[in-house]
């Protein structure tokens, strides 16, 4: 057994202890950035999930039964010229989502915490009590179901960039309807009145809920992915969910001595900034692709009528909630104003017309 | 302060108890009525009953306890470099990562992916945190992993081959199977993909041998990183494998899912086996420089992993439901590695295509003759005149070694199930389906395709099952191609135009790599399209001498 073999004389194996071809070539090469140079986001997330017209020679290897690909863009109406074009706003990789997730969970076990320390949930006004109980606890299922639709959505688009932001998105939802399940709990705790089984209840069996029910299992029951991430955050969250918490919530709780349920819900509300931008991005780019963006257009603005009419009749549907608090200070046709003028800048922002739906 | 006073007794405060806090998390869930969930990830399963979570964990701990995770996996990264890791690590370790680490990240985002398709099926919401959370830490593990090879391609001598990561798995005959794994996540039915093939087989049984055996060897050659980040992917998996278990625990009690479950435990096994330990084999036995003859070989860590940990203790436990398990094919598997020499004829596989890698391949020395004999008595018989013969030939100037007739090697046949190729002659097989010739490394294999992935199995209709499909043979690609041509089309080249990213060898020496200019005037074949242009006779004719072998002439 013998063998001569020249051993390396490499006596270093780090970058610059020899130069040669390629020795300096430590970016990846293989996309176009967005910006002038790649960000870490991009790096960690682009072309990853691979592409026969881009670098996939073998094309997919597996097929369901019927033929369709392992991905497909004929899995939702809208069509593009270039799926890998969008990069999510909010720049998020794993890194960035726990810290985020972890610094939002650390905000809201704070506040819990210390507002139970200090007897905080004893001066909530008992009227107010009921209200969180019947329609916090109501409301907690629609986050949940916006949470399930996204992760099932997740599983369809075209890249990586646009299926990691809607999971990033069902991430957010979920935990938020979590949230608001385990602050309602601890509530239990210390003060009488927190029925916990009172918001599933409302939820299937009271008329207040049955828009936001019907229109929330819309979202769920849609089968094109991309019409889910549109109803999630174009349509429901803007004309629904904002207006329950902010428009209710965060406007009256503080009125109601209740400083602690505000600081629990504006976690949603920064997460939906988030989602939004991603959504608003890559809709616009949808909106102005150079082959498709007309019928795209048309497309957003059908989805907005089916699932904007049901968002509005959930809205309106909710109008008796913003009489039940002992001290009102917020009008339920402010909020909706407020909410309507959100969305039509939302549209704007991304290039179709709403006013066929929201204004009719 | 009094005895027994602390930080923690003086702001503890009543809780609700994890388990209450479980219980209303899953009371989320509704049957909606106003507009029914399309079930748009089909099974031929039957799921009546509701799964069970086993961890009984939420959100609010969970991503605390995966920043602290995290915290550590970049700190120790930090200090890595800081402790001028890369001043001593191995590089024929580190040029393996290019292809390992061009491979795994879309596995894992597709298991990310493949919780949207249990997550609907699964009846109830019990097990819907566990979901998510899996979904989340496939994100993670999918982009730590991108992290880490990014890291590498800065901070290592050479970053050719990580430069080009995504377009190379993309194109390269090896990463192919690493997309045969992936897809099989994520396509066909849900129950087999997401649940059987990714979590009950893949995670419980071969992550071990991924993402802890791999980075012990990492650690033996100077690479600190990988265990660090690979450790820590690898504790999410018990989580993952609690989701898998449970799941199955909802569809076993069915006995209309037997024959289903039997035959996807049958294809997730062999298809597993035949992907995972050809390529960590190759990574563990191959890419290593640590020649103790006192640390387990990977057929002694096969051993421990798969067969005694799990199918000593996972699979067997499941014939009291009535499954019949696949105790010949656990057999098969383990004599293809210790018998059959399936990872050294990998690695041999890998090395004489190494033109047409995007990593470096380094010779085998005589002190590492010395531990595969050890461990492996007999290799050095079949593959010591093959390694003198590439040490030889990986010198510029040579005719490379896929070419170079002297050597008598024979290309193999691709299979066209697990799609690694057919290295053990003997095993060698081959079928027709709907109408076409198609080659296979075994029998399992053959099986697979034909029998499992079809539309009906044992008499029963399976409209759910998923199909192979695409070119599933990476030869026919480049048929009758130049191999210059061909590495110019993988992107296989280096700034300067003409330097190849792959080199058989470690010189980081312009004078010493090749170039296309060394490798030009050979073309490349698809042995599938020339077996199946023979007659009927002349196929058996022709397997027949495929099944004898071939042997490596002494090099001299």
């Amino acid at each position: 057994m013998s063998v001569t073999t020249d051993k390396t004389p490499q006596k270093s194996g780090a970058a610059g202890a020899a130069q040669f071809a390629g020795w300096d070539s430590r970016k990846y090469n293989y996309f176009e950035p967005k910006g002038r140079k790649a960000s870490h986001y991009e790096d960690m997330t682009v072309d990853v999930q691979p592409d026969p017209k881009r670098y996939l020679l073998q094309d997919w290897i597996i097929s369901f039964a019927d033929g369709t690909p392992t991905y497909d863009e004929r899995w939702t109406a809208a069509k593009s010229s270039d799926w890998h074009k969008f990069r999510a706003i909010d720049q998020e990789w794993e890194r960035t989502h726990y810290q985020r997730q972890s610094t939002i969970v650390g905000m809201i076990s704070n506040v819990i915490e210390n507002g139970r320390r200090s007897g905080a949930p004893k001066r909530f006004d008992k009227a107010w009590i009921k209200i969180l109980s019947d329609h916090l606890g109501a409301y907690k299922h629609a986050e949940f179901g916006l949470g399930t639709a996204t992760m099932q959505a997740q599983r369809y688009g075209y890249t990586q960039m646009i299926n990691n932001a809607i999971l990033t998105n069902s991430s957010y939802k979920l935990r938020f309807s979590q949230d608001i399940t385990l602050y309602l709990g601890e509530l239990a705790l210390d003060i009488e009145g927190i029925d916990l089984e009172a918001g599933k209840h409302h939820w299937l069996e009271d008329p207040i809920w049955q828009g936001t029910r019907h229109a929330t299992e819309a979202v769920m029951g849609a089968t094109d992915f991309l019409e889910q991430y549109f109803a999630t955050n174009i349509v429901f969250e803007p004309l629904v969910a904002e207006l329950f918490r902010s428009g209710f919530v965060m406007q009256l709780a503080a009125a109601q001595n209740d400083f602690m349920t505000p600081a629990v819900v504006s976690a949603a509300e920064g997460d939906y900034e988030r989602n939004l931008a991603n959504a608003v991005d890559l809709f616009n780019i949808l909106v102005m692709d150079p082959n498709h963006g007309n019928e795209n257009r048309k497309l957003f603005v059908h989805w907005f009528e089916k699932h904007g009419t049901l968002a509005l009749q959930a809205a309106h549907q909710l109008q008796p909630i913003w009489s039940q608090p002992r001290v009102k200070v917020a009008q339920f046709s402010d909020a909706l104003d407020v909410q309507k003028n959100r969305t039509r800048a939302i549209a704007a922002e991304i290039g179709f017309d709403i006013r066929a739906t929201l204004d009719a | 302060m009094p005895e027994g006073l602390s930080l923690n007794k003086i702001i503890a405060q009543k809780g609700m108890s994890i388990s209450e806090a479980t219980a209303r998390v899953a009371d989320l869930g509704w049957t909606p009525s106003y507009v029914q969930e399309a079930m748009t990830f089909p099974t031929d399963y039957k799921i009546k009953k509701t799964p069970r979570d086993p961890m009984k964990q939420v959100l609010r701990s969970y991503f605390p306890m995966q920043e602290e995770k995290d915290n550590r996996v970049y700190g120790a990264l930090d200090a890595a470099l800081r402790g001028d890791m890369f001043r001593n690590v191995q590089p024929r370790w580190v040029e393996w990562m290019k292809l390992f680490l061009a491979i795994i990240p879309f596995p894992e985002i597709s298991a990310s992916r493949s919780m949207a398709m249990v997550a609907r099926l699964a009846p109830g919401e019990e097990l819907r945190t566990g979901f998510a959370m899996q979904m989340v830490d496939e994100f993670r593990h999918s982009t730590i992993q991108m992290n880490l090879k990014k890291w590498y391609m800065e901070n290592y001598i050479d970053p050719a081959g990580f430069d080009i990561t995504e377009a190379a798995f993309g194109k390269c005959y090896a990463s192919t199977i690493g997309r045969q794994f992936a897809e099989g996540f994520v396509t066909g039915d849900a129950i087999t993909a997401a649940n059987v093939y990714l979590t009950v087989v893949a995670e419980t049984a071969f992550t071990n041998t991924l993402f802890v055996a791999m980075p012990s060897e990492a650690a033996r050659n100077g690479d600190y990183a990988l265990p660090t980040v690979f450790l820590s992917v690898q504790s999410d998996e018990s989580r993952h494998i609690g989701n898998g278990h449970s799941l199955l625990m909802s569809t076993i009690n069915d006995p209309d899912n037997h024959l289903l479950l039997e035959r996807d435990l049958k294809y997730a096994f062999w298809q597993n086996h035949a992907i995972v330990d050809a390529a960590i084999g190759t990574f563990v036995e191959y890419g290593t420089t640590d020649r103790d003859k006192k640390k387990e070989s990977y057929a002694e860590l096969w051993h421990r992993w798969i067969y005694e940990d799990y199918y000593r203790t996972y699979m067997l436990p499941l014939e009291k439901y009535g499954i019949k398990i696949h105790h010949d094919d656990v057999a098969a598997a383990w004599d293809r590695i210790v018998k059959k020499n399936y990872v050294h004829l990998t690695a041999q596989f890998f090395s004489v295509g190494w033109s047409v890698n995007f990593w470096r391949i380094e010779a085998q020395t005589e002190k590492d003759f010395e531990w595969f004999e050890h461990k492996y008595p007999g290799w050095y018989a079949q593959f010591g005149e093959y390694w003198k013969w590439y040490a030889k030939l990986s010198e510029k100037g040579q005719t490379q070694i896929l070419f170079n007739g002297d050597v008598g090697y024979s290309y193999p046949h691709r299979c066209w199930s697990c799609m690694v190729p057919c290295l053990i002659r003997e095993d060698f097989t081959y079928d027709t389906v709907d109408g076409k010739v198609y080659t296979y490394c075994s029998e399992q294999c053959r099986w697979t395709h034909k029998v499992a992935f079809a539309a009906e199995y044992e008499g029963r209709a399976t409209p759910a099952m998923g199909r192979f499909s695409g070119r599933r043979e990476w030869e026919e690609c480049y048929h009758g191609w130049d191999i210059a041509d061909a590495i110019t089309d993988l992107g296989f080249v280096r700034p300067d135009g003409k330097t190849l990213v792959p080199q058989p060898h470690l010189h980081f020496d312009d004078a010493k790599m090749w170039t296309l200019d060394d490798v030009r005037g050979y073309k490349l074949g698809s042995p599938l399209t020339g077996f199946r242009a023979l007659t009927d006779e002349e196929r058996v004719t022709a397997a027949a001498e495929y099944r004898k072998g071939f042997t490596i002439n002494p090099c001299n």
